[in-house]
């Protein structure tokens, strides 16, 4: 049977993150990272490396992570929702948590940075073709800088699901970007945070190319009722754990092909 | 009564030490406490959030000693991807990293070590930056880089090692490991006057060589 690229049904795309689930289980080891190597995600194809990745210590400048504070952030980047004149359409919610290192000690006065589309679905973004409507009150961006206890909080709209070329009828969950600098030039951090009960969780080749269903758990937000404020917000906790690149073993056993 | 949240973190424990609290944590988890997040691709949509207004400049181009790396990134089909972004990071000349806010700020034209480069749609990139010192003596002077992109699930580690025309480039532990023509993928070769060009190539034949570096603690 074959398909145009970008036009395979939703069954095709499922049946191969079953195989590829099935696959790392079949390892024994949790597969907790995102595979760079996972084929229903399309344009992972030729943009994963096929050497194995070389395992090397870190040199001094790799050990430690560039420095951000208050001078490269102002305070009102905080809140998405105060950036414009009028106020934007949508859920306000209240999005806060911890960075933490492996050991649980917090990253301080690190750079959080966030991005995100607006409550249509919809990106500021020339190349975002995606015909919902963009609002005027809302840019979708976002940085903060944590604090002593490493905790951060975010002010902003809750973004809508929206479709891409993956394949035929593909929508991401909805989610937020957020990019990450740990205490380490190694434990550098761009994922992903999902909101809990998403019907397109099971469907989306991004969100399932992390094999380990523990380890995918781990970029849903809670709901947390006491960051919700009346009469304004509801609130999600997400804590974060950067400890650095690892667990690529997957990739290793791989080898060339 | 203690709890843990579904990340394994201690809740409402505060007024324990660190080594307290891990010790309450693995115990009422009967794992090591804290797991990595994931990551998940940069995708392509993040254009207003991450490239900042001189983010490639480390230096302004004028500064005495100031040197371009540039290079273009490819796939495996040898086409050049126009929505990857590179992120450097780097000690000064005389080798010293800095550890000063301001790494996104550029205030004053001050020299942090760290910049961020997002590729043209021809899959361009282009740094001005200082020629990274050794981090010791006769040791190979490098710049980390780490590079993100839509379809990459998660971001590849790797190092440009600049070698001036005529120059050979001091082996360090990472390169002396290296076959040679693994090795002639990390370096940043000098191709004109103050310019050094690095291509990356996530796949294929003459691939980069991509970094894995132990869980740091
Ligand atoms: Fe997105």
């Amino acid at each position: 049977m074959s398909t145009t690229p970008g036009d395979e049904p939703q069954e095709q795309i499922s049946r191969e993150i079953a195989q590829m689930h099935a696959a790392a289980a079949d390892r024994g080891v949790p597969a907790r990272h995102a595979l760079r190597d996972f084929a229903p995600y399309r344009s992972s194809t030729f943009r994963h490396p096929t050497h194995a990745l070389v395992r090397t210590d870190p040199e001094e400048i790799e050990r430690v992570a560039p420095a951000f504070g208050h001078v490269d952030v102002d305070p009102y980047e905080s809140d998405l929702t105060i950036q414009h004149s009028g106020d934007p359409l949508g859920e306000r919610i209240i999005v806060a948590g911890r960075v933490l290192d492996g050991e649980g000690r917090p990253v301080r006065n690190q750079l959080i940075e966030v991005w995100q589309a607006n409550a249509s679905g919809r990106y500021v973004h020339k190349r975002d073709q995606h015909p919902a409507p963009l609002d005027r009150n809302f840019t979708g961006v976002g940085r903060a800088i944590t604090g002593d206890d490493g905790s951060y909080r975010f002010v902003t709209i809750k973004p809508g699901p929206y479709p891409w070329r993956n394949h035929r009828n593909a929508w991401r969950p909805a989610h937020i970007h957020f990019s990450l600098f740990g205490n380490a030039f190694t434990e550098r951090l761009v994922t992903q945070m999902y909101f809990p009960g998403d019907p397109l969780f099971a469907l989306d080749p991004i969100y399932q190319a992390i094999p380990d269903q523990a380890a995918r758990d781990r970029l849903i937000g809670a709901y947390d009722h006491s960051l919700t404020e009346p009469e304004r917000a509801t609130g999600y906790r997400w804590d974060i754990v950067l400890t650095g690149a690892t667990a690529t073993w997957m990739e290793h056993e791989h080898g060339d092909h | 009564m203690a709890t843990t949240d579904k990340n394994g973190v201690l809740t409402g424990q505060e007024h324990l030490t660190a080594p307290e609290r891990l010790a309450l944590e693995e115990e009422l988890t009967g794992t090591p406490p804290l797991v990595q997040t994931p990551s998940q691709t940069i995708g392509p949509f993040y254009g207003f959030a991450l490239p900042f207004d001189g983010g490639a400049q480390l230096v302004p181009g004028t500064m005495p000693g100031a040197v371009r790396l540039h290079g273009t990134v490819y796939d495996g089909q040898g086409v050049p991807v126009p929505d990857a972004l590179l992120e450097l990071w780097q000690p000064d000349e005389q080798g010293r990293i800095v550890q000063e806010p301001g790494s996104r700020a550029r205030q004053r034209g001050r020299f942090t070590g760290f910049g961020r480069a997002a590729v043209e749609v021809d899959g361009s990139y282009e740094f001005v930056t200082l020629l990274p010192g050794a981090l010791g003596e006769g040791e190979a002077r490098f710049a980390a880089l780490a590079v993100f992109g839509r379809g990459l699930s998660h971001h590849l580690f790797t190092r440009a090692y600049f070698v001036a025309a005529g120059e050979q480039v001091a082996l360090d532990a990472l390169l002396t490991g290296l076959p040679e023509d693994r090795r002639s993928t990390l370096l940043a070769r000098q191709d004109g006057p103050d310019s050094y060009r690095f291509d990356i190539r996530l796949q294929g034949e003459g691939e980069t060589v991509f970094l894995d570096f132990p869980a740091s603690s």
